[in-house]
Protein backbone atom coordinates (compact mmCIF):
# COMPACT_ATOMS: atom_id res chain seq x y z
CA UNK A 1 0.00 0.00 0.00
CA UNK A 2 1.22 3.39 -0.80
CA UNK A 3 1.11 6.30 2.42
CA UNK A 4 0.39 9.12 -0.48
CA UNK A 5 -1.06 9.07 -4.10
CA UNK A 6 -1.59 12.19 -6.09
CA UNK A 7 -2.90 11.47 -9.18
CA UNK A 8 -3.46 14.56 -11.71
CA UNK A 9 -4.02 16.83 -8.84
CA UNK A 10 -5.31 20.48 -9.66
CA UNK A 11 -5.96 23.44 -7.57
CA UNK A 12 -6.16 27.32 -9.48
CA UNK A 13 -5.57 30.07 -7.82
CA UNK A 14 -5.41 33.93 -9.46
CA UNK A 15 -2.58 34.05 -11.08
CA UNK A 16 -1.07 30.78 -9.72
CA UNK A 17 -1.85 26.80 -10.46
CA UNK A 18 -0.76 23.63 -9.28
CA UNK A 19 -1.17 21.81 -12.71
CA UNK A 20 -1.85 17.98 -12.99
CA UNK A 21 0.70 17.26 -10.01
CA UNK A 22 0.96 13.27 -9.51
CA UNK A 23 3.54 11.22 -7.32
CA UNK A 24 3.53 8.56 -4.96
CA UNK A 25 5.13 7.97 -1.72
CA UNK A 26 5.40 4.18 -1.20
CA UNK A 27 4.73 3.13 2.61
CA UNK A 28 7.83 2.93 4.30
CA UNK A 29 9.97 5.59 2.47
CA UNK A 30 10.19 9.30 2.57
CA UNK A 31 9.52 11.90 0.10
CA UNK A 32 11.11 15.36 -0.15
CA UNK A 33 9.57 17.70 -1.76
CA UNK A 34 11.34 20.33 -2.77
CA UNK A 35 10.83 23.52 -4.64
CA UNK A 36 11.80 27.57 -4.64
CA UNK A 37 9.11 30.10 -2.45
CA UNK A 38 5.62 29.89 -4.01
CA UNK A 39 6.09 26.69 -6.65
CA UNK A 40 3.46 24.95 -4.59
CA UNK A 41 4.53 22.91 -1.80
CA UNK A 42 2.38 24.12 0.57
CA UNK A 43 -0.87 24.43 -1.73
CA UNK A 44 0.20 20.85 -2.30
CA UNK A 45 0.27 19.51 1.46
CA UNK A 46 -2.59 21.37 2.15
CA UNK A 47 -4.58 19.69 -0.82
CA UNK A 48 -3.30 16.51 0.73
CA UNK A 49 -4.86 16.95 4.22
CA UNK A 50 -8.06 18.34 2.49
CA UNK A 51 -8.12 21.51 3.91
CA UNK A 52 -8.32 23.24 0.01
CA UNK A 53 -10.71 22.01 -2.01
CA UNK A 54 -9.40 20.38 -4.88
CA UNK A 55 -10.10 21.38 -8.55
CA UNK A 56 -9.29 18.31 -10.21
CA UNK A 57 -7.68 14.61 -9.91
CA UNK A 58 -7.86 12.36 -7.01
CA UNK A 59 -5.59 11.65 -3.52
CA UNK A 60 -5.63 8.88 -1.50
CA UNK A 61 -3.90 8.68 1.97
CA UNK A 62 -3.30 5.63 3.55
CA UNK A 63 -5.40 4.34 1.30
CA UNK A 64 -8.26 6.41 1.40
CA UNK A 65 -9.51 8.75 -0.71
CA UNK A 66 -9.01 11.85 1.34
CA UNK A 67 -12.81 13.79 0.86
CA UNK A 68 -14.23 10.54 2.11
CA UNK A 69 -16.01 10.60 4.98
CA UNK A 70 -13.16 7.20 6.02
CA UNK A 71 -10.95 10.06 5.65
CA UNK A 72 -12.04 11.53 9.34
CA UNK A 73 -10.46 8.21 11.10
CA UNK A 74 -7.42 8.08 8.70
CA UNK A 75 -6.06 11.87 10.25
CA UNK A 76 -5.49 10.18 13.55
CA UNK A 77 -2.68 8.51 11.58
CA UNK A 78 -1.47 11.52 10.50
CA UNK A 79 0.82 13.75 12.34
CA UNK A 80 1.48 17.19 10.59
CA UNK A 81 4.14 19.81 11.57
CA UNK A 82 3.85 22.96 10.19
CA UNK A 83 6.62 25.66 9.44
CA UNK A 84 4.91 27.62 12.58
CA UNK A 85 4.22 26.01 15.66
CA UNK A 86 0.87 27.09 17.51
CA UNK A 87 0.04 25.91 20.90
CA UNK A 88 -1.83 28.47 23.42
CA UNK A 89 1.24 30.55 24.88
CA UNK A 90 0.60 30.07 28.26
CA UNK A 91 0.84 26.82 28.53
CA UNK A 92 4.57 24.59 29.11
CA UNK A 93 4.96 21.33 27.44
CA UNK A 94 3.11 19.40 30.29
CA UNK A 95 0.04 20.73 30.24
CA UNK A 96 0.46 20.68 26.13
CA UNK A 97 0.73 16.89 26.60
CA UNK A 98 -2.50 17.09 28.70
CA UNK A 99 -4.67 18.93 25.76
CA UNK A 100 -3.34 16.56 23.56
CA UNK A 101 -4.30 13.68 25.83
CA UNK A 102 -7.97 14.96 25.21
CA UNK A 103 -7.26 15.44 21.93
CA UNK A 104 -5.76 12.18 20.46
CA UNK A 105 -7.48 8.98 21.07
CA UNK A 106 -3.91 7.17 20.60
CA UNK A 107 -1.91 9.69 22.64
CA UNK A 108 1.28 8.16 24.52
CA UNK A 109 1.83 10.30 27.32
CA UNK A 110 5.05 7.75 27.70
CA UNK A 111 6.16 8.52 24.22
CA UNK A 112 5.60 12.60 24.62
CA UNK A 113 7.95 12.74 28.32
CA UNK A 114 10.50 10.61 26.26
CA UNK A 115 10.62 13.18 23.48
CA UNK A 116 10.87 16.23 25.74
CA UNK A 117 14.03 14.46 27.28
CA UNK A 118 15.32 13.56 23.99
CA UNK A 119 14.93 16.84 22.20
CA UNK A 120 15.89 18.37 25.50
CA UNK A 121 12.53 20.65 25.53
CA UNK A 122 11.65 22.52 29.08
CA UNK A 123 9.31 21.18 31.01
CA UNK A 124 8.50 24.10 32.82
CA UNK A 125 8.52 27.14 30.49
CA UNK A 126 5.49 28.36 28.96
CA UNK A 127 5.21 28.46 25.41
CA UNK A 128 5.59 32.15 24.63
CA UNK A 129 9.32 32.13 25.99
CA UNK A 130 10.15 29.53 23.83
CA UNK A 131 12.92 29.99 20.82
CA UNK A 132 12.16 29.04 16.96
CA UNK A 133 13.85 25.94 17.60
CA UNK A 134 12.18 24.86 21.03
CA UNK A 135 8.77 25.35 19.54
CA UNK A 136 9.47 23.07 16.39
CA UNK A 137 11.03 20.26 18.64
CA UNK A 138 7.59 20.58 20.63
CA UNK A 139 5.60 20.52 17.63
CA UNK A 140 7.37 17.33 16.95
CA UNK A 141 7.59 15.43 19.49
CA UNK A 142 3.44 16.12 19.68
CA UNK A 143 3.16 14.72 16.27
CA UNK A 144 4.87 12.04 17.36
CA UNK A 145 2.94 11.08 20.23
CA UNK A 146 -0.44 10.01 19.00
CA UNK A 147 1.36 7.12 16.78
CA UNK A 148 1.36 8.30 13.68
CA UNK A 149 2.07 6.08 10.37
CA UNK A 150 2.49 9.20 8.53
CA UNK A 151 4.16 12.44 9.36
CA UNK A 152 3.56 15.46 7.10
CA UNK A 153 5.72 18.76 7.66
CA UNK A 154 6.06 21.66 6.04
CA UNK A 155 9.36 23.39 6.10
CA UNK A 156 9.75 21.71 9.74
CA UNK A 157 13.72 22.31 9.25
CA UNK A 158 13.87 25.91 7.56
CA UNK A 159 14.94 28.83 9.87
CA UNK A 160 16.68 26.23 12.73
CA UNK A 161 20.55 26.35 13.68
CA UNK A 162 22.48 22.95 11.91
CA UNK A 163 22.39 21.30 15.08
CA UNK A 164 19.00 21.13 15.43
CA UNK A 165 17.81 20.81 12.03
CA UNK A 166 20.37 17.88 12.69
CA UNK A 167 18.63 16.01 15.73
CA UNK A 168 15.38 16.37 13.75
CA UNK A 169 16.67 14.28 10.65
CA UNK A 170 17.65 11.95 12.98
CA UNK A 171 14.38 11.67 14.50
CA UNK A 172 13.03 11.45 10.99
CA UNK A 173 15.52 8.50 10.28
CA UNK A 174 14.42 6.86 13.37
CA UNK A 175 10.69 6.86 13.23
CA UNK A 176 11.10 5.06 9.65
CA UNK A 177 12.92 1.86 11.29
CA UNK A 178 9.74 1.04 11.07
CA UNK A 179 8.63 -0.29 7.50
CA UNK A 180 4.70 1.14 8.69
CA UNK A 181 6.04 4.44 9.00
CA UNK A 182 6.12 7.23 5.78
CA UNK A 183 7.20 10.50 5.96
CA UNK A 184 6.62 13.40 3.53
CA UNK A 185 8.54 16.82 3.74
CA UNK A 186 8.94 19.80 1.86
CA UNK A 187 12.11 22.06 2.47
CA UNK A 188 14.07 23.94 0.56
CA UNK A 189 16.67 23.34 2.26
CA UNK A 190 17.86 20.80 -0.06
CA UNK A 191 20.98 19.26 1.59
CA UNK A 192 18.46 18.26 4.37
CA UNK A 193 16.36 16.63 1.86
CA UNK A 194 19.24 14.75 0.81
CA UNK A 195 20.25 13.44 3.99
CA UNK A 196 17.03 11.79 5.07
CA UNK A 197 14.59 11.18 2.03
CA UNK A 198 14.75 8.36 -0.53
CA UNK A 199 12.67 10.08 -3.09
CA UNK A 200 12.67 13.54 -4.61
CA UNK A 201 9.87 15.47 -5.79
CA UNK A 202 10.84 18.58 -7.44
CA UNK A 203 7.89 21.49 -8.07
CA UNK A 204 8.68 24.30 -10.56
CA UNK A 205 5.70 26.93 -10.95
CA UNK A 206 2.74 24.99 -10.27
CA UNK A 207 4.25 21.64 -12.13
CA UNK A 208 6.15 18.97 -10.95
CA UNK A 209 9.37 18.92 -12.87
CA UNK A 210 10.28 15.60 -11.85
CA UNK A 211 10.06 12.32 -8.71
CA UNK A 212 13.06 9.90 -8.83
CA UNK A 213 14.80 8.00 -6.24
CA UNK A 214 17.20 10.40 -4.53
CA UNK A 215 19.94 7.96 -5.05
CA UNK A 216 19.54 7.48 -8.65
CA UNK A 217 19.13 11.39 -9.10
CA UNK A 218 22.88 11.70 -7.93
CA UNK A 219 23.66 8.92 -10.33
CA UNK A 220 22.12 10.17 -13.65
CA UNK A 221 23.39 13.61 -13.49
CA UNK A 222 26.79 14.53 -13.57
CA UNK A 223 28.36 17.75 -13.82
CA UNK A 224 31.44 18.32 -16.39
CA UNK A 225 33.14 21.57 -16.48
CA UNK A 226 34.84 21.75 -20.01
CA UNK A 227 35.11 24.36 -22.74
CA UNK A 228 32.45 26.01 -25.27
CA UNK A 229 34.16 24.08 -28.14
CA UNK A 230 33.91 20.97 -26.03
CA UNK A 231 30.47 21.05 -25.11
CA UNK A 232 29.49 22.37 -28.54
CA UNK A 233 30.21 18.43 -29.90
CA UNK A 234 28.30 16.84 -27.26
CA UNK A 235 24.64 15.82 -28.74
CA UNK A 236 22.03 18.45 -27.40
CA UNK A 237 20.30 15.51 -25.45
CA UNK A 238 23.41 14.96 -23.47
CA UNK A 239 23.07 18.65 -21.79
CA UNK A 240 20.26 19.28 -19.41
CA UNK A 241 21.81 22.81 -18.99
CA UNK A 242 24.87 24.93 -18.73
CA UNK A 243 26.09 27.83 -17.31
CA UNK A 244 29.09 29.90 -18.73
CA UNK A 245 31.65 31.87 -16.88
CA UNK A 246 34.58 33.90 -18.14
CA UNK A 247 37.39 30.67 -17.83
CA UNK A 248 34.79 27.79 -19.17
CA UNK A 249 31.45 26.11 -19.31
CA UNK A 250 29.51 24.26 -16.51
CA UNK A 251 26.94 21.74 -17.75
CA UNK A 252 24.78 19.48 -16.15
CA UNK A 253 24.58 15.97 -18.50
CA UNK A 254 23.05 12.78 -18.14
CA UNK A 255 25.91 10.27 -17.18
CA UNK A 256 25.65 8.00 -19.55
CA UNK A 257 25.41 9.87 -22.50
CA UNK A 258 28.55 11.39 -22.07
CA UNK A 259 31.92 10.19 -24.26
CA UNK A 260 33.42 7.91 -22.76
CA UNK A 261 36.64 9.15 -21.28
CA UNK A 262 34.84 12.56 -20.49
CA UNK A 263 35.70 13.88 -16.83
CA UNK A 264 32.35 13.90 -15.09
CA UNK A 265 31.65 14.53 -11.38
CA UNK A 266 29.30 13.55 -8.94
CA UNK A 267 27.42 16.59 -7.50
CA UNK A 268 24.95 17.42 -5.25
CA UNK A 269 20.89 17.42 -5.47
CA UNK A 270 21.08 21.06 -4.94
CA UNK A 271 23.31 21.37 -7.67
CA UNK A 272 21.06 19.35 -9.90
CA UNK A 273 18.12 21.20 -8.64
CA UNK A 274 19.54 24.38 -9.63
CA UNK A 275 20.71 23.62 -12.69
CA UNK A 276 17.11 21.87 -13.62
CA UNK A 277 15.21 25.22 -12.43
CA UNK A 278 17.27 27.66 -13.72
CA UNK A 279 17.89 25.95 -17.11
CA UNK A 280 20.67 28.17 -17.78
CA UNK A 281 21.47 28.71 -21.09
CA UNK A 282 19.93 26.09 -23.02
CA UNK A 283 16.79 24.49 -21.37
CA UNK B 1 32.20 -5.56 9.79
CA UNK B 2 32.40 -2.51 8.97
CA UNK B 3 30.87 -0.27 6.12
CA UNK B 4 32.13 2.89 4.75
CA UNK B 5 30.10 5.23 2.25
CA UNK B 6 32.16 7.39 0.76
CA UNK B 7 30.84 10.64 -0.75
CA UNK B 8 34.13 11.55 -2.59
CA UNK B 9 33.53 8.12 -4.30
CA UNK B 10 33.10 7.73 -8.15
CA UNK B 11 31.20 4.66 -7.47
CA UNK B 12 27.38 4.91 -6.29
CA UNK B 13 26.50 3.91 -3.19
CA UNK B 14 24.89 0.45 -3.50
CA UNK B 15 28.17 -0.60 -5.72
CA UNK B 16 30.13 0.37 -2.53
CA UNK B 17 28.17 -1.37 -0.41
CA UNK B 18 28.26 -4.26 -2.56
CA UNK B 19 31.99 -4.57 -2.95
CA UNK B 20 32.68 -4.34 0.63
CA UNK B 21 30.06 -7.13 1.81
CA UNK B 22 31.34 -8.89 -1.34
CA UNK B 23 35.12 -8.76 0.35
CA UNK B 24 33.48 -9.21 3.89
CA UNK B 25 32.55 -12.27 2.82
CA UNK B 26 35.32 -14.19 0.29
CA UNK B 27 37.70 -13.12 3.22
CA UNK B 28 35.82 -15.03 5.75
CA UNK B 29 34.79 -11.91 8.07
CA UNK B 30 31.48 -12.79 7.25
CA UNK B 31 30.31 -16.82 7.18
CA UNK B 32 28.07 -18.87 5.70
CA UNK B 33 24.14 -18.55 7.34
CA UNK B 34 25.73 -15.08 9.34
CA UNK B 35 22.04 -13.34 9.71
CA UNK B 36 22.95 -10.27 7.80
CA UNK B 37 21.39 -6.51 9.49
CA UNK B 38 17.78 -5.83 7.49
CA UNK B 39 17.36 -3.93 4.58
CA UNK B 40 15.68 -1.34 6.71
CA UNK B 41 18.08 -1.76 9.80
CA UNK B 42 21.08 -1.24 7.49
CA UNK B 43 19.78 1.95 5.55
CA UNK B 44 18.47 3.58 8.76
CA UNK B 45 21.94 3.17 10.38
CA UNK B 46 24.16 4.25 7.87
CA UNK B 47 21.70 7.08 7.53
CA UNK B 48 21.09 6.39 3.89
CA UNK B 49 18.08 5.29 1.47
CA UNK B 50 16.31 2.60 1.93
CA UNK B 51 16.35 1.95 -1.92
CA UNK B 52 19.63 1.51 -2.21
CA UNK B 53 20.77 -1.07 0.68
CA UNK B 54 17.79 -2.74 -1.31
CA UNK B 55 19.67 -2.64 -4.35
CA UNK B 56 22.63 -3.63 -3.12
CA UNK B 57 21.13 -6.64 -1.17
CA UNK B 58 19.25 -7.45 -4.54
CA UNK B 59 22.48 -7.65 -6.24
CA UNK B 60 24.67 -10.05 -3.63
CA UNK B 61 21.32 -11.93 -3.72
CA UNK B 62 21.59 -12.59 -7.74
CA UNK B 63 25.37 -13.44 -7.75
CA UNK B 64 24.60 -15.81 -5.15
CA UNK B 65 26.72 -14.06 -1.85
CA UNK B 66 23.32 -14.09 -0.10
CA UNK B 67 19.88 -15.67 -0.01
CA UNK B 68 16.75 -14.38 1.65
CA UNK B 69 14.44 -15.87 3.90
CA UNK B 70 11.03 -14.24 3.73
CA UNK B 71 10.04 -13.06 7.31
CA UNK B 72 13.86 -13.94 8.49
CA UNK B 73 15.99 -12.27 6.91
CA UNK B 74 19.35 -12.31 4.59
CA UNK B 75 21.61 -14.80 5.22
CA UNK B 76 25.38 -15.33 3.82
CA UNK B 77 25.22 -18.01 1.19
CA UNK B 78 27.81 -21.07 1.59
CA UNK B 79 30.95 -19.75 -0.61
CA UNK B 80 29.96 -20.41 -4.28
CA UNK B 81 33.95 -21.30 -5.12
CA UNK B 82 31.69 -22.28 -8.52
CA UNK B 83 31.14 -19.38 -9.47
CA UNK B 84 34.99 -17.93 -8.19
CA UNK B 85 36.32 -20.56 -10.50
CA UNK B 86 34.20 -19.54 -13.54
CA UNK B 87 35.48 -15.93 -13.11
CA UNK B 88 38.73 -17.12 -12.82
CA UNK B 89 38.69 -19.45 -16.05
CA UNK B 90 37.04 -16.42 -18.14
CA UNK B 91 40.12 -14.23 -17.24
CA UNK B 92 42.93 -17.18 -18.10
CA UNK B 93 40.88 -17.73 -21.63
CA UNK B 94 41.20 -13.75 -21.97
CA UNK B 95 44.51 -13.45 -21.06
CA UNK B 96 45.15 -16.50 -23.58
CA UNK B 97 43.43 -14.62 -26.11
CA UNK B 98 45.80 -11.75 -25.57
CA UNK B 99 48.67 -13.34 -25.91
CA UNK B 100 47.81 -14.38 -29.50
CA UNK B 101 46.89 -10.77 -30.14
CA UNK B 102 50.21 -10.26 -29.59
CA UNK B 103 51.74 -13.22 -31.09
CA UNK B 104 51.72 -12.01 -34.92
CA UNK B 105 53.49 -8.93 -34.11
CA UNK B 106 57.06 -10.51 -32.72
CA UNK B 107 56.47 -13.71 -35.56
CA UNK B 108 55.69 -15.94 -33.28
CA UNK B 109 53.61 -19.11 -34.47
CA UNK B 110 51.30 -21.52 -32.32
CA UNK B 111 54.42 -23.95 -32.31
CA UNK B 112 56.61 -21.34 -30.65
CA UNK B 113 53.93 -20.03 -28.45
CA UNK B 114 53.24 -23.53 -26.80
CA UNK B 115 56.89 -24.42 -26.25
CA UNK B 116 57.50 -21.20 -24.50
CA UNK B 117 54.83 -21.82 -22.18
CA UNK B 118 56.34 -25.05 -21.30
CA UNK B 119 59.90 -23.79 -20.37
CA UNK B 120 58.12 -21.19 -18.45
CA UNK B 121 55.99 -23.96 -16.90
CA UNK B 122 59.41 -26.16 -16.00
CA UNK B 123 60.84 -22.98 -14.45
CA UNK B 124 58.03 -22.63 -12.42
CA UNK B 125 57.58 -25.61 -11.08
CA UNK B 126 61.32 -25.97 -10.26
CA UNK B 127 61.56 -23.46 -7.84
Amino acid sequence: MNAIELNSVTKRYDGFQLDKVSFTLPRGAILGLVGENGAGKSTTIKLIMNAIRRDGGAIRVLGEDNTSEAFRAVKEDIGIVLDEAYFPEVLNAVQVGAVMKQTYRRWDNNVYQNHLKLLDIPQKKVFREFSRGMKMKLALAVALSHQPKLLILDEATSGLDPMVRDEILTLFNNFTRNEEHSILLSSHIVSDLEKVCDYIAFLHEGKLVLCEEKDRLLEEYAIVKTSQSVLDQLSADTIISTKSGPYGVEALVKRERAPHGMQTEFTTLETIILFLAKGGDRA
Amino acid sequence: MNIIISNASNLPIYEQIYAQMKNAILLGDLSEGDLLPSIRQLAKDLRISVITTKRAYDELERDGFLYTVAGKGCYVAAKNTGIIREGRLKDIEEHMREILRLAPVCELTGEDLIEQFRVIIQEEYQK
